[in-house]
């Protein structure tokens, strides 16, 4: 029973793995150092030697937009990770058990959904301060409450369904029954809801790192290099453009990605 | 005589029903009307009534999956089990066959995984199925198939007292005879009581040694299989039986 994977998978597949390729390339060698400056190929454009060009400190884009895909997955890793975490719990506990205590989480998720999750970063990162592993703990935090309510409405359907009955009458305790029996049976929906999270992720930590609260410099982020971009963008369009390229290629990966899962 | 293996002593239960709106008076629905009865070792009890009579209530009340208002049950099986109608949310999609055989054994505890698995292939053998199915997902199984693999999961710990619960409604009629003949064996092998739950009279008058006919939350009628349906005495029995095209045989 072999089923033909979608044409969303393949592409998806396709575009995600030249990416990690791509990232994980940049982790161990860059064409040159990403932050070494000099002044003489300051806004370059493209070259032989320096194939995406210099920016205005004279860095190789090149480079930078390798390590810095690498910082925005990370980031998107980390974040996503975190939400999914959590919201696994969350979701599992108030679905299974439903009750007061569903009620109570579910409001408070209810009044953290109503802000955008980006707008929730920017009050973590003001409590936090901004930084690399303060832009992820935010942001996860910040994806909890849509992964716990994907998670909850799956155990509400699963928990009434006869296999968890009977795993009941053999004896099986709550727990098992939430972590052994029900949540590998949300796996489906919970992958494209990651992958979708990813999406959002990689696309909220450039939000953030544009407006500057986000990653640091001198370190190179997709979304950092953009906002560094836009003072020259007639001047040197490149160094907008080729992080820009690499920042949709990546969302666009994810997108086909979880629509390929969700076919499947 | 045998002993007893199940008593049932007038249970109540109601549910309260959903309002309509938010000030009307939340209505309560009496499903089970002070029900009462007793099953023995290693017998079948057929279970009869239309839907919604409050059969299945009385399952899940019996094996503990719902509280009676009133009312006492006693069973004395220690892993009572039940199979259900549908054979295709009774089993977990997610878990091979293996697997779900496998775990009752291993909530239970005390066992290695080789002897769980030895276990789990001799059942599968034991309901009529190849051992290679064991590696299979529930999905890429027949109704007839599940059916066997969700009989087999409920024997695993060897409980005494069975209920199945429409357990062949779902299936084609041919389907249909070999599970009855499997439950039936089972029954001689592992001297199981089973308490059958159906709305299908030939079925239950093949499988049965007592008979019990419900309408709406009460017994009506019991006795044996063939005093009850050759002797009814209640007018509901009575109807069941021709609307099953039983009666009307030994008329004409």
């Amino acid at each position: 029973m072999k089923k033909k994977k979608s044409k969303n998978f393949i592409i998806g597949a396709t575009i995600t793995g030249i990416m990690l390729i791509l990232v994980m390339i940049g982790c161990i060698w860059t064409p040159y150092d990403p932050e070494a400056m000099d002044v003489n190929l300051k806004l370059s454009g493209v070259s032989l030697s320096h194939i995406m060009g210099c920016d205005n400190f004279g860095r190789d884009i090149f480079s930078r937009v390798l390590k810095g895909s690498g910082t925005t997955l990370f980031v998107a890793v980390g974040t996503v990770f975190i939400g999914s975490f959590f919201g696994i719990v969350i979701g599992a506990f108030t679905g299974y058990y439903g009750g007061i205590l569903d009620e109570i989480l579910m409001r408070i998720n209810d009044a953290l959904f109503a802000f955008p999750s980006i707008l929730l970063g920017l009050v973590f990162i003001s409590l936090l301060g901004s930084g690399k592993y303060n832009v992820i703990v935010a942001l996860g935090i910040a994806f909890i409450p849509s992964f716990a309510r994907i998670v909850r409405s799956e155990f509400i359907r699963c928990k009434n369904m006869d296999y968890v009955r009977s795993a009941k009458l053999a004896g099986a305790g709550d727990l098992r029954i939430m972590f052994v029996h029900i949540l590998p049976n949300t796996m489906n929906v919970m992958l494209s809801s990651i992958m979708i999270g990813f999406n959002n992720a990689v696309l909220a930590e450039a939000g953030m790192s544009y407006l500057g609260i986000g990653v640091q410099p001198p370190d190179a982020s997709l979304g950092r290099m953009l906002s560094e971009a836009q003072s020259y963008l007639f001047s040197a369009p490149g160094y907008a453009i080729f992080p820009g390229v690499v920042l949709i290629l990546m969302v666009l990966g994810f997108s086909l990605l979880a629509e390929g899962v969700k076919e499947n | 005589m045998a002993n007893d293996i199940l008593r049932v002593q007038d249970v109540h239960i109601s549910f309260a029903e959903e309002r309509k709106s938010f000030l009307e008076k939340r209505k309560i629905r009496e499903v089970l009307k002070g029900v009462s009865f007793t099953m023995r070792e290693g017998e079948v009890l057929g279970l009869v009534g239309e839907s919604g009579c409050g059969k299945s209530t009385l399952a899940k009340a019996i094996l503990g999956l719902s509280h009676p208002d009133k009312g006492n049950i006693e069973h004395f099986s220690e892993h009572p089990q039940m199979v259900f109608q549908d054979p295709y949310g009774s089993l977990n999609p997610a878990k091979k066959i293996g697997w779900i055989l496998e775990e009752p054994l291993r909530i239970k505890g005390g066992f290695t995984p080789q002897e769980r698995r030895e276990k789990a292939l001799a059942m599968l053998k034991k309901v009529g199925l190849e051992e290679t199915i064991a590696d299979r997902y529930p999905n890429q199984l027949s109704g007839g198939q599940r059916q066997r693999v969700c009989i087999g999961a409920a024997l695993m710990l060897s409980p005494k007292l069975l209920i199945a619960d429409e357990a062949v409604s779902a299936l084609d009629v041919t389907i249909q005879a070999q599970i009855l003949e499997l439950l039936l064996s089972l029954k001689e092998e592992m001297g199981l009581a089973i308490l059958f739950i159906s709305h299908d009279m030939r079925v239950v008058y093949q499988m049965s040694d007592r008979v019990i006919i419900m309408k709406d939350g009460e017994i009506v009628e019991r006795g044996d299989v063939d005093s009850v349906y050759f002797n009814p005495q209640h007018p509901y029995t009575r109807t069941l039986l021709e609307a099953a095209g039983i009666i009307e045989d030994e008329e004409r």
